[in-house]
């Protein structure tokens, strides 16, 4: 019989192993599914995993469109694990994401038709701002009132969106575009555009600010008093009060950076692969960011992978739906797979499974 | 039209060249693919384009290879998503939603020699891209009649999807055929901000019937609105949107608008084969065949669905144009005079109510 047993100090070895292990649980798991499907299963993870980075027909594009994908994904994972580590639970991130778009579109089609240098500037700084202050909404509440930050950020995002849609339907709405909903298309506008910084390599501003953030994130975590702070408030709160951590400080300045980075990834998005303020703008990068920040170990480097890894579940899942005709809840299923078995391998890192003898009676 | 073909037909028949090429050559096996808003199982708006989907492999058998792919996200995603059907050898898609307009012309652009259809859309800013409706306003106004002669409470409801000329322009064909059947009539519309989504969809249907609306059409995409009207015992009934939503036959359902996309997926795929595919902005109705009025049930008294067949046939015939004068706007200002018929340029950017109608449009 299988019996779990708890290890006296957390497995550093399965610490960075079980999320491997869970990738490889998802296979079989999946390739499970998809033969239930009637598909042949090694081909359905091939195309998943191998397609997109090496299939002769498509990697050249799909490759780059990685970065463009993971790029959002792994700006805002970045900014919740700080307050992850901290226990600061910013479930928000789709909300801060959205206003960041939303301000940073604003701003350069406040000015619109100027052509100026500044305005791309201008509007990455609208976008931060926008971000940073929605998520200010719940630290305020939480360190004056002590509401529950979770509900909240949360339910702020519902409000978010319907801002998009009202936007997209009135302020924002492109003037030239016959009464149809949706900005101008910022990504055609020189002065406000993101474009890819060389053709067909998936670079774009919001990339660069992706990796930065992710050495941004390890320097803090590793090597300044701010993230021992953060670690300690997580791992043991009592013994970083006694040591003179802020609570409320913490709070305001993990809400802070994360909604700041979620608003950063909404303007590179808006100003680039999205393109323009409209209703369907919200993709869910907020959400999914979630799951990358626990894929990655709320760890900056592991959130990198993980970002990437999640882009590549959804370019192979789309890939897989359109060549072997697949249904697009399997791909979700998988991807849901993914999150589930990355739970349930963590239990490996406090406890070891032992195999006994059943007791006798 | 006609001519046009001809000449393109007599033209390769004789092996002239024609200038291009790319458009006036045929093609042995053509593989068509499709892009979809939503899941294939919605039983109605991204099923009815499946169904057109694999009439063409119907028609053409092993000569035409399909592929598809559902729930594309209206944004970011969809442009990714063309590319790698162009990448993968398509040489037509359809791209089946309004939202992805900036998406199709955008990768229509890097890929010349592959056709673009996009659905619903106005932009065809380069060669390859072609677009293609149909005059679902026609559809509405047989369903303005029977709703105008059916509500016993004078209250009738409409679920629109978005603030777009499409949608408007059914909400006024609606209004105003329900309103000359019943002049007592009034109109509740709501707004769902989406194409599917089953529990919006059925709020939004069950705020009507709170609201004593006992006639329920719907410009979104699933049936959700339907079971939620089978719920009140015959009390409610509504319309099959896009799909006939036939399941719904014994209950609610009275008639609907089915969309019919074979005709015009088979005949462009057609075209491609055999040369003589050109950019179009195809627009067609019920004389067309894309729309289709779904069977009016026993439900509807004899007299008023012979009237609604008879409105039907009038327009299919072209002696009867739903938008006929006078039609004032919401505002009170003239909009068509006496006789006159609706241009299509102003259905195309509709963007006001037609008079008598409640509320605004939201902005």
């Amino acid at each position: 019989m299988l019996r779990l047993e708890k290890r006296p100090s957390p497995s550093a070895f399965w610490q960075k192993a079980s999320p491997f292990l869970a990738v490889i649980l998802t296979m079989i798991a999946g390739g499970i599914m998809f033969w239930i499907l009637g598909k042949n299963p090694v081909e359905a993870i091939r195309t998943i995993f191998w397609d997109p980075l090496f299939n002769a027909q498509f990697a050249s594009y799909s490759r780059p469109q990685l970065l463009v994908k993971a790029a959002p994904l792994i700006l805002i994972a970045i900014g919740l694990s700080l307050g992850f580590r901290a226990g600061v639970w910013n479930i928000g991130a789709e909300g801060q994401y959205i206003m960041g778009a939303i301000f940073g579109a604003a701003a350069g089609l406040a000015v619109y038709p100027v052509e100026s240098r500044l305005i791309f500037p201008a509007m990455l700084m609208a976008g931060a701002l926008g971000g940073w202050l929605w998520a200010m909404i719940p630290a305020v509440l939480k360190t004056v009132f002590r509401t529950n930050e979770i509900l909240v950020s949360l339910l702020l995002v519902y409000v978010a969106q319907n801002i998009l849609a009202m936007m997209a339907l009135g302020a924002l709405r492109n003037p030239d575009g016959g009464g149809f909903p949706g900005s101008r298309n910022l990504s055609q506008i020189p002065a406000m555009a993101n474009p890819e910084m060389v053709a067909g390599t998936g670079m774009h501003w919001g990339v660069v600010a992706a990796f930065m953030a992710v050495i941004a994130g390890h320097v803090l975590l590793q090597r300044h008093l701010l993230g021992f702070q953060i670690k300690l408030a997580g791992q043991a709160p009592r013994a970083a009060r006694f040591a003179g951590v802020s609570p409320a400080r913490l709070v305001i300045f993990c809400l802070g950076v994360s909604g700041l980075l979620a608003g950063l990834a909404g303007v590179f998005e808006v100003t680039g692969p999205a393109g323009q303020i409209s209703i369907d703008f919200a993709s869910g990068y907020g959400f999914t960011a979630i799951i990358v920040a626990f894929l990655g170990r709320l760890n900056p480097v592991g959130i990198l992978f993980a970002g990437l890894l999640m882009a590549l579940t959804y370019i192979g899942g789309e890939l897989a739906q359109f060549m072997l005709s697949l249904p697009s809840a399997a791909i979700q299923a998988f991807q849901g797979m993914l999150l589930f078995f990355l739970l349930a391998t963590d239990i490996l890192t406090n406890y070891r499974i032992r195999l006994s003898q059943r007791e006798a009676a | 039209m006609k001519r046009r073909n001809l000449l393109a037909t007599a033209a390769l028949g004789l092996g002239l060249a024609l200038g291009g090429g790319a458009f006036a050559q045929g093609m042995d096996k053509v593989k068509a693919c499709f892009v979809y808003v939503g899941p294939i199982g919605d039983g109605g708006w991204t099923f009815q384009h499946h169904q057109g989907a694999l009439a063409v492999q119907e028609a053409y058998g092993d000569k035409v290879e399909i592929a598809w792919q559902e729930n594309v996200p209206e944004g970011a995603d969809a442009e990714r998503v063309l590319t790698q059907m162009a990448l993968s050898g398509c040489n037509i898609i359809f791209t089946t939603s309004f939202g992805y307009m900036d998406a199709t012309n955008a990768v229509a652009a890097k890929f010349p020699d592959i056709k673009f259809e996009h659905a619903t859309g106005y932009k065809r800013e380069h060669p390859n891209v072609s677009t293609y409706n149909a005059r679902f306003y026609e559809g509405r106004a047989v369903q303005g009649h029977i709703a105008g002669k059916m509500t016993k409470s004078n209250k009738i409801g409409y679920i629109a999807s978005f603030p777009i000329p499409e949608v408007i322009m059914g909400i006024n064909s609606y209004y105003l055929h329900a309103k000359k059947a019943n002049p007592n009539v009034e109109l509740s519309v709501v707004w769902a901000f989406t194409w599917f989504d089953p529990a919006k969809e059925a709020d939004a249907a069950k705020a009507l019937i709170d609201q004593g609306v006992d006639v329920i059409a719907s410009h979104t995409d699933s049936t959700a609105p339907l079971a939620e009207a089978a719920k009140t015992n015959g009390a409610v009934i509504g319309f099959g949107q896009a799909s006939d939503m036939a399941e719904y036959k014994d209950g609610p359902r009275v008639s609907s608008i089915i969309d019919n996309w074979a005709p015009y997926y088979v005949k462009r795929v057609g075209q491609l084969m055999d040369g003589t595919y050109e950019q179009i902005d195809a627009w067609e109705g019920i004389a067309g065949g894309e729309v289709e009025i779904g069977e009016i049930t026993d439900k509807v008294p004899a007299e008023v669905k012979a009237e609604a067949e008879a409105m039907r046939d009038a327009i299919a015939a072209g002696t009867y144009h739903p938008f006929t004068g006078p039609i004032n706007k919401q505002d009170g200002s003239p909009w068509l005079a006496e006789g006159e018929t609706a241009p299509d340029g102003d259905l195309l950017g509709m963007s006001f109510y037609v008079e008598g109608i409640v509320g605004d449009i939201p902005k």
